[in-house]
């Protein structure tokens, strides 16, 4: 404290006066122009070494397979092979991964996301004696890895027949997803009760209310939840992967893999690279789109699904 | 039923799909795999009960599974720190308030958004002896090494690899550091702190819950890395990046040794569960919670 006293100099003591002025010296460090110089430098430095490896995987899906052997070889080909596109598509089942990849996604931005929202609602706004200890029960479900209930869940799709079909991948969407429960159960607490109780004196049921009030007030996390299920589902690689064998019916990210292993006896990295843009842009599309959602989603609950 | 009873519990009907969803998906799965781990089930035929077999014979009669668990420990114990110190740095870059931040964010964050196989599959052609790293490397003036194929680098790539998807905890971290309050760096400057020491007595004690916090989840994140294996080394060269979970794929849906790869699924269960019991015990050492006793 003797410090604050005797050290600082006057405009210091001046500025801790005003508290709006003190936040401009503060940041104003940073701005001077040398600072800004650096900060510029290692941004544009290291954003480039993040963002580089994307053009990287265009100039590859457009050379031939020897060019990746040259030395050195090419930084972009001189005659750019927008062949190879045509050659991905007509070498494997790829408008079937994508329709399947569709579905999948397609389901999981939409069951998902309203079952998540309905069970949500109801830890948020309904009370019954053991709902508090159903609500830990569904967070600790999150905490449990998915590799140790993938062996009895092959055998239980073997047995009813569903391996090799997109339904191990959608019919458990019908119970919605702990990690959005989640959220969506956080966010619905921070709306008023009074909102429901002028409702409810209304006459309005308890859907009513979940249907009118907190699911129109709460747009902006129902857009996180679906957002962050459109990647999540489009990504999802590990489940499909085991489930499904005919290449018809693979999922996308499936597909690409599909791609390395299934299809050449020697690697056709340039058709990898192909296969593999195909499965990003849509992401890339929709992050674009999407990326505040998205990055509030990440921040406001300290995890991504 | 009386309507006061139904009343009490008709809440409860909002939980029932995602009921259904954890008895037929989650909970009988779970039992079901601990049971296997105890039988010689192979995908066809009855499982037969052989107690504790699967376990003794991983511990003391297989050195591949003993070589995974070292390679899964070796790839968190660098990626795990690497990961954060990496997204800390970006993170206060970051959130410096200059022009074009948004762009800035979005790049850096993108890698994280694709991750899965075709990333995975850009970086096979990154790594390979005249790819992209290497030619990064011959910039400035390092012979880069085979990638793929050494024994000795193949797991040092893929923890080059791992440090491209840094996003989420890079958010974590640039949300933590949003979230302290101006004034605090406002008395230490007053006091004549300068950069560093605003940023170890301020900065990093605020941070330790959000520091905590991105330990635990990269830490279970590392023990389940598998995509990286299967698509850029195969789990080689000769079982140098095989981890446990590429392991337990083997064993479970190539040689349809169920029962054996369901022991391995419970030995990772629980050195996860272990680990994370474990960090929320030592949290109390080391993170600052601001607002614990008011609460």
């Amino acid at each position: 404290m003797s410090r604050a006293l005797t050290g600082p100099t006057k405009t210091a003591r001046a500025a801790a006066v005003e508290s709006s002025a003190t936040i401009r010296t503060v940041r104003a460090r940073l701005l001077r122009p040398a600072g800004r110089a650096v900060v510029y430098l290692l941004l544009i430095g290291g954003s480039a070494a993040y963002g580089f490896p994307f053009a990287w995987m265009i100039r590859s899906s457009l050379m031939s397979i020897d060019q990746f052997y040259d030395d050195p070889p090419p930084l972009f080909p001189t005659e750019p092979r927008w062949e190879n596109y045509a050659e991905v598509w007509n070498t494997g089942p790829v408008l079937a991964w994508i329709i399947n990849s569709s579905i999948v996604t397609f389901l999981g931005v939409v069951v998902l996301t309203f079952v998540s929202a309905l069970v949500a609602f109801g830890f948020a706004r309904t009370y019954y004696p053991l709902r508090d200890v159903l609500f830990i029960l569904v967070i600790s479900t999150m905490m449990l890895p998915g590799h140790v209930t993938i062996i009895p869940k092959v055998i239980i799709f073997r047995d009813v027949g569903w391996l090799d079909t997109l339904l191990p991948l959608t019919v458990p969407m019908i119970g919605g997803s702990a990690f959005f429960i989640f959220i969506l159960r956080q966010f619905f607490r921070t709306i008023p009760r009074e909102l429901d109780d002028a409702a409810e004196i209304d006459g309005a049921s308890r859907l009513r209310v979940m249907f009118t009030i907190i699911f129109p007030l709460s747009k902006p996390a129902l857009a996180t939840v679906a957002v962050f299920s459109f990647i999540t589902n489009w990504n999802d690689f590990f489940e499909p992967f085991i489930y499904l064998n005919t290449p018809e019916r693979m999922t996308l990210a499936v597909g690409v893999r599909f791609f390395q292993a299934g299809l050449y006896d020697q690697p056709q990295l340039h058709l990898q690279m192909g296969i593999s843009i195909i499965a990003v842009t849509p992401i890339l599309v929709a992050f674009f789109f999407a990326q505040k959602q998205f990055i509030r989603g990440i921040a406001l609950t300290g995890m991504k699904g | 039923m009386r309507r006061t009873e139904w009343q009490r519990w008709s809440g409860i009907l909002f939980a029932v799909p995602w009921l259904l969803q954890f008895v037929f998906f989650i909970i009988i799965p779970f039992g079901g795999s601990f049971y296997l781990s105890l039988t010689d089930y192979r995908f066809r035929g009855a499982p037969r009960f052989i107690g504790l077999e699967n376990y003794l014979d991983l511990f003391t009669d297989d050195s591949v599974f003993i070589r995974s668990i070292v390679n899964t420990i070796y790839y968190t114990v660098v990626h795990v720190p690497g990961v954060m110190i990496i997204s800390f740095f970006i993170a206060i870059l970051l959130n410096q308030n200059v022009r074009g931040m948004a762009l800035f964010r979005t790049l850096f964050y993108l890698p994280s958004v694709t991750a899965g196989v075709a990333t995975a599959m850009l970086w096979l052609v990154i790594l390979q002896p005249n790819g992209l790293l290497n030619q990064g490397l011959g910039l400035v003036g390092i012979p880069g090494p085979r990638w793929l194929t050494s024994t000795a680098f193949a797991m040092p790539g893929l923890i080059i690899m791992s440090f491209w998807t840094v996003g989420t905890t890079m958010i974590l971290y640039l949300a933590g550091l949003q979230g302290i309050p101006q004034h605090l760096y406002e008395a230490a400057a007053i006091d004549g702190a300068g950069h560093v020491r605003r940023m170890w007595h301020v900065t990093v004690p605020m941070m330790t819950p959000t520091i905590f916090l991105t330990l635990v989840l990269n830490i279970i994140g590392s023990f389940q890395v598998f995509i990286a294996a299967l698509i850029v080394t195969s789990g080689g060269p000769a079982n140098s990046t095989l981890f446990v979970l590429l392991y337990l794929y083997r064993k479970a849906f190539l040689t349809f040794q169920m029962g054996y790869a369901s022991a391995i699924a419970w030995i990772l269960f629980v050195i996860i569960l272990i680990f994370t019991l474990m960090q929320f015990v030592i949290a109390r050492r080391w993170v600052y919670y601001e607002y614990e006793e008011a609460e």
